[in-house]
């Protein structure tokens, strides 16, 4: 008490503007609408092209979408689902938690929905309620993380990490095919991660066909464009010159680009991965080191709801003589370049 | 009363310190005695001590593992690690941890926590990233952080200090809220930056005589705390009661007032750290500041600030940070990878404490 020499009230209005200040802030400036936001990750159209049979309910449980790619999975679901007049989609709130997970898909079970797509958190984790829902009778689609037991799926739908890898490899292979000691620097992402390995292995394997090419430095960033920028300007400072520059992941490639920038590099190519709207943008302009990104394409989602739908209807998959559809299905990871770019496009997520 | 273990403990410590004043329980013993005046600026008496301050043993440790570093880089990676390029790159990969680091050792030597440094960063990125706020330009997201910075440094304050929580459960019900605010705002979505002036800020041609800005608001960061908490009457509350809180009430400082003051402090310094990443990313994103709240908490801890309170130096925690960093860079240039990185920075805390704790002993 005897510490306080200003007048206390001032110092009461004083925060109350802070307050009020932040207040206002919260009106104005959480806003983060967008005029082009509107066609964002639109699939190519044609695919919907059946008519309504049985109707069907499908429901969706993911992780939470604290990742652009994430996020896209979320969106391509919907948008699809809403395509099919006789699809009726049940989706939970995403979670990362295993266990609120396995609460939310237990609900599922119990409304009785009559397909399950299930991009589980923790593959190994949710195997035990994968073989619930199918004990129940409720086939499941299983997206891109699969169980750890077969019988805990019905379908499954996912990405090729390994091939991600080496269809990097082999880009960069080709680009620098005929260049003396060329070197190739990787910017991986969450090493903790089996996908992360993955993508590793495949990209190793590929570089292996090219006996000029050697692989002088890797880091590993966390999927976060803070962490993609520390580890490339670290790699950067580690290598004053290389040729190529894989980067596992687009939304870490912002932080990563921006080093480059920062660093005032621009002597290799850079390839990206995952697919962003943004690295796609960016190689169509062709006025910057990313010449080209290896897709793990968010449109498994749409094809997930696709495939719920024909075993909820009881079809095979339309172009196939099968009369059932597949037990899984691995998707190809596609490069995409300054040539094909306005070909995925439209797949693109931000 | 005066001499309970917290007060006691500060006292013997006395002159070892570069930055907390010369113990709290002498401060305790002036302010309590001749009620009225306020806790006095010892200059001269000071002036002396600070000499001996310099020569902090517990620095000096810390600077020695900076040297060890320097060694191991020059021999193992002589062209990349001494250059230029690789201390300019070193002080700004240190500088955005390195202000967060700064607020979390007021609060730490306060005897508080603050475990939602990471989140309010993560919130406050996004937030003045948003398209709405990018409308308003440089200024608008400079402002916008450093207002969310400290709003989130108000809430946590009030409830702590008024609201009776304690620091960990009310700082972790912050970390939740602002990790989830900042996801519903950001949408999952990375919000690249548009606005120029932002963007050159992090440029080679910003460099003020070769020194990154981002590393001079470190630097003025740096200094303003060291002169607050060992030079200032706030610094002297500070250390008072983080030593024991219930002394400090009884000699006339205003604890709860001086409590909301330090995590607005903290939440201040989370907001111009959100403010220099988002100028270092180009972007803002809901997963900003990882794992900040324990970065911060182990650079405070090897600088030598009490996780108890009571003592704390903010040279420590900054030599604190660049020995983490220096650590990732050398480790980065020397291709290890991040499992290497993070055994290493585990050990050189448990090394770190357990150093300090033998010569407190002996």
């Amino acid at each position: 008490m005897n510490h306080t020499p200003g007048n206390p009230t001032s110092r009461r209005n004083l925060l109350l503007g802070t307050a009020a200040a932040g207040a206002l802030f919260a009106a104005g400036c959480t806003s983060n609408e967008n005029n082009d936001s509107e066609d964002e990750g639109k699939q190519p159209a044609g695919a919907a092209d059946d008519k309504p049979g049985k109707k069907v309910t499908v429901g969706f449980a993911g992780p939470q979408a604290d990742h652009g790619w994430l996020n896209a999975i979320n969106q391509q679901a919907k948008r699809r689902a809403k395509e099919y007049e006789d699809v009726t989609l049940v989706s939970t709130e995403g979670s990362n938690d295993t266990a609120q997970q396995i609460g939310q898909i237990e609900t599922l079970i119990n409304k009785k929905v009559d397909v399950l797509v299930i991009l589980p958190a923790d593959g190994k984790a949710l195997t035990q309620v994968g073989l619930k829902a199918m004990k129940a009778g409720i086939p499941v689609v299983n997206l891109d993380r699969v169980f750890a037991s077969p019988q805990a799926y019905r379908c499954w739908i996912g990405g090729d990490n390994y091939g991600m890898g080496l269809n990097a490899g082999r880009y960069i292979g080709e680009q620098l095919k005929g260049k003396k000691n060329a070197k190739v620097v990787e910017l991986a992402g969450l090493d903790n991660l089996e996908l992360t390995r993955q993508r590793t292995a495949g990209f190793d394997d590929a570089l292996k066909n090219y006996p000029n090419i050697k692989k002088v430095g890797r880091q590993a960033a966390e999927f976060t464009v803070e962490s993609g920028q520390s580890k490339m300007a670290q790699l950067l400072q580690a290598h004053s010159g290389f040729d190529a520059l894989w980067n596992h992941d687009d939304d870490q490639g912002v932080g990563a680009e921006r080093a480059i920038q920062q660093a005032g590099r621009d002597e290799f190519l850079m390839v990206g991965g995952a697919g962003a709207k943004r690295a796609m943008d960016a190689i169509k302009a062709d006025n910057t080191v990313l010449k080209a990104t290896v897709l793990y394409p968010p449109t498994m989602a749409a094809s997930a709801i696709d495939l719920a739908r024909a075993l909820g209807q009881g079809k095979g998959v339309g172009g196939l003589a099968e009369l059932e559809i597949p037990a899984s299905l691995t998707l190809y990871s596609a490069v995409v370049t300054k040539e094909n770019v306005d070909e995925y496009l439209p797949t693109g997520f931000s | 009363m005066l001499n309970s273990p917290g007060g006691a403990d500060t006292g013997a410590d006395t002159g070892a310190d570069a930055d907390a004043v010369p113990g709290a329980a002498a401060t305790l013993t002036k302010a309590a005695g001749p009620p009225g005046p306020r806790a006095p600026a010892k200059g001269g008496l000071g002036g002396l001590r600070g000499l001996g301050r310099l020569a902090d043993l517990r620095n000096l440790s810390l600077l020695g593992v900076l040297a060890v570093l320097a060694v191991v880089g020059g021999i193992t990676k002589p062209d990349e690690f001494l250059s230029t390029d690789n201390l300019q790159l070193v002080l700004t990969q240190a500088s955005v941890i390195g202000v967060v680091t700064v607020g979390v050792t007021f609060v730490i030597t306060s005897g508080g926590i603050d475990l939602s440094v990471g989140a309010i960063v993560a919130l406050a990125s996004v937030w003045a990233t948003t398209l709405a706020t990018q409308d308003y330009g440089f200024g608008g997201i400079l402002l916008c952080a450093v207002l969310v910075g400290l709003g989130c440094g108000l809430v946590n304050g009030v409830l702590i200090a008024y609201g009776g929580m304690v620091p960990f459960i009310a700082t972790l019900a912050m970390l939740a809220s602002a990790r989830g605010l900042a996801l519903q705002i950001s949408d999952g979505r990375t919000q690249v930056v548009t606005v120029k002036p932002v963007l050159d800020l992090g440029l080679r041609d910003s460099y003020v005589l070769g020194i990154p800005p981002l590393v001079l608001i470190f630097a003025a960061a740096t200094v303003l705390g060291w002169l607050l908490l060992g030079r200032t009457t706030f610094g002297r509350r500070t250390v008072a009661i983080g030593g024991n809180p219930e002394a400090a009430r009884l000699a006339g400082i205003d604890v709860r007032r001086q409590r909301l003051m330090l995590y607005l402090l903290s939440g201040l310094c989370c907001g111009i750290a959100a403010f220099m990443l988002v100028v270092l990313t180009g972007s803002g994103q809901n997963t900003n500041g990882n794992l900040y709240e324990l970065d911060a908490i182990a650079a405070a801890i090897i600088g030598g600030t009490l996780l108890s309170g009571g003592r704390g130096t903010i040279t420590g925690s900054v030599l604190g940070v660049l020995v983490f960093t220096t650590i990732t860079n050398l480790f980065a240039l020397n291709n290890l990878q991040s499992d290497v990185q993070q055994i290493a920075k585990g050990a050189i805390i448990v090394a770190a404490v357990l150093v300090q704790k033998g010569r407190s002993t002996s």
